[in-house]
């Protein structure tokens, strides 16, 4: 094996846009391998910068968990099933909905806000604690069109 | 001190004050727009809240968004920053009646700076000299013209509830006199919804000379010194530099005393700007800023005090940590701002995606960006995307570091103001310190007829 044979094979590899070639012959055992250039994109776009405590676990479901139309909250707040601790939540999973049904509270600087539904269908799963804080957008509901 | 602060705010201001609080350790809690999902200060903080859509009026000045936000994530304070919120007095009285502590003055001195005229008036009963002008409002053609021949031309006539050069006419005899008014009333109605103009001499070639202040709770006021923030375009700051090369030393401790004496007028908190115009000799109050300013980099760096530190000292009820004695000016600290604009087609704004960036470094480089190579610029917000500091023993040193800094500070493939920093660094006139607000304007006259 020399450099003439060497350089060929490099030549092979770009010519037929092969990334590694691993050839043996009398005895001798070579292999190349080329490594990708491509943009390097600044490490901080996908650093974590130690533990975060992100307010929605949810906010970006997986597509294999994603199933129906996601409610998400119109605004910052607090999440309530019911608009009192003594009445019943407004929905429930596996409840049909209208549009225009009022589906929870989402409170606000003392303000309680009643959030519509915006589209009818079945409730498959609800993705936030009663009590808890959501984020603007923050998926809140599943729903399945009937 | 507090354990948990949110930030109001965004860009370069929101990570300077995380950095701050990650120093004092104090947790902080960051908000941002779907526009900002990716922006650095959300990851800095210990906590990110998303609060609404990009546009500001959903998200960075959504009160209801962002108190709410504050109580989901059990914050003690607040920090505006500048621009938005932070000199909304409004904003600061809902904190106050939330129990959440604004960091800044109260509403009331807010209130009291915003109002052109009451702020000058309250300068002048604590001894300040004003710029010679109308004692109320003009209500009438009778009235401009009778305080125009008092007051000596030429005079500008200026909004009442303005500022960034709106509702403003300069006036140079009594012929233009009327139209001027009339003009400037209906601009003041447009901008502001409100058309009350009053009078002033009209300055000519001065300089923008502003004083750092900072008040505790306590009652203690002191002036960390001025910054020269003549260089300008449109009313907005390009360079801005401490300490000022044409204070003496003596009109250094007259003009800083005066803007201790108005900060004390005002009952003011916390950190704010006491600005003056210099001519000739003589110098005359302008206006008041009630927050911390883009460029309070070049004070921090000739005095040494950090002033984000200090401001969340004081909003926790801490006492100023120093006397005005130990308040030392060393060296010299000139700021560039770095926008996303493109000087050759009239700066417009040139968001978009940084490919490749190198940040500028080296001794007496500072540099204050929130920007990273990948980093989409967002077309919502202001289009400053770095502030670069240099600091050197003198003027000229400042300044020969400011142009090695500049030669190394690569952003493609957006169009930036490096370059044009870059002559201004060159030119004679601005080497030489001897500029007005007219520099920029003059500037470019000289650059065309090249």
């Amino acid at each position: 094996m020399n450099i003439k044979k060497i350089r060929e094979l490099v030549e092979i590899m770009n010519d037929n846009d092969l990334a590694e070639v691993e050839i043996e012959r009398e005895g001798v055992k070579i292999k190349l391998a080329k490594r990708a250039h491509g943009v390097i994109e600044h490490a901080l776009a996908g650093h974590e910068y130690g533990k975060k405590e992100t307010i929605s676990s949810e906010s970006a479901p997986k597509a294999a968990e994603k199933k129906g139309k996601e409610i998400k909250a119109p605004m910052v707040g607090t999440f309530y099933r019911a608009p009192s601790p003594e009445i019943d939540p407004y929905v429930e999973v596996g409840n049909v909905i209208q549009k225009g049904d009022v589906l929870c509270i989402v409170e606000a600087m003392k303000v309680m806000n009643e959030v519509k539904a915006e589209l009818g269908g079945r409730i498959t799963k609800i993705c936030v604690e009663n009590g808890e804080p959501v984020e603007f957008e923050q998926v809140m509901f599943l729903v399945e069109p009937v | 001190m507090f354990s948990r602060i949110l930030i109001a705010n965004r860009g370069e201001i929101a990570l300077r004050i995380i950095r701050a609080c990650r120093e004092l350790g104090v947790k902080t809690v960051a908000v941002y727009s779907k526009a900002d999902a990716k922006s650095l200060h959300t990851r800095l903080a210990d906590e990110a809240i998303c609060i609404g859509n990009a546009m500001p009026a959903d998200s960075y000045l959504n009160i209801p968004a962002i108190i709410s936000a504050a109580e989901i994530t059990d914050v003690e304070a607040i920090h505006p920053g500048y621009g938005f919120l932070a000199e909304d007095a409004h904003f600061a009285e809902i904190c106050e009646s939330c129990r959440i502590k604004f960091i800044g003055p109260s509403p009331e001195s807010m209130k009291l700076m915003s109002n052109k005229m009451a702020a000058k008036d309250t300068m002048k009963k604590a001894g300040i000299p004003v710029i010679p002008g109308s004692e109320n409002i003009i209500r009438s053609k009778e009235e401009a013209l009778k305080e125009s021949n008092r007051i000596g031309y030429p005079v500008i006539i200026k909004a009442s509830a303005g500022g960034g050069g709106k509702g403003m006419r300069v006036c140079h005899n009594d012929v233009s006199l009327v139209n001027a008014l009339l003009t400037a009333q209906s601009e003041a109605e447009a901008a502001f919804g409100n058309s009350e103009v009053y009078m002033e001499k009209y300055i000519a070639s001065p300089r923008h000379i502003e004083f750092q202040i900072i008040a505790d709770e306590k009652g203690n006021v002191a002036h960390l010194g001025e910054r020269d923030c003549t260089i300008q375009r449109r009313h907005q700051k390009l360079i801005e530099e401490a300490p000022s090369a044409v204070l003496s030393d003596e009109m250094r401790k007259k003009m800083g005393d005066m803007a201790v004496a108005g900060a004390k007028a005002a009952k003011y908190q916390g950190a704010g700007t006491v600005e003056f115009l210099v001519s000739g000799g003589e110098f005359y109050f302008m206006e008041m800023n009630t927050r911390i300013q883009v460029e309070h980099p070049v004070t921090e760096l000739v005095t040494g005090i950090d002033l984000i530190k200090e401001q969340i000292r004081v909003a926790s009820g801490e006492k100023l940590s120093f006397h005005q004695k130990d308040v030392k000016i060393t060296g010299c600290a000139i700021e560039c701002r770095i926008n996303a604009e493109d000087p050759e087609h009239d700066f417009r704004p040139c968001p978009g995606k940084i490919s490749a960036i190198n940040i500028p470094g080296g001794p007496g480089i500072r540099v204050d960006t929130h920007v990273y190579a990948g980093y989409t610029i967002p077309p919502y917000y202001d289009s400053m995307i770095a502030k670069l500091i240099a600091y050197g023993p003198d003027r000229k040193q400042a300044i020969a570091t400011m142009q090695r800094a500049l030669a190394e500070f690569l952003i493609e493939p957006i169009k930036t103001t490096v370059d044009f920093h870059k002559k201004i660094l060159n030119d004679s006139d601005f080497r030489k310190a001897d500029f007005s607000t007219h520099f920029i304007e003059k500037f470019f006259t000289q650059m065309d007829d090249k």
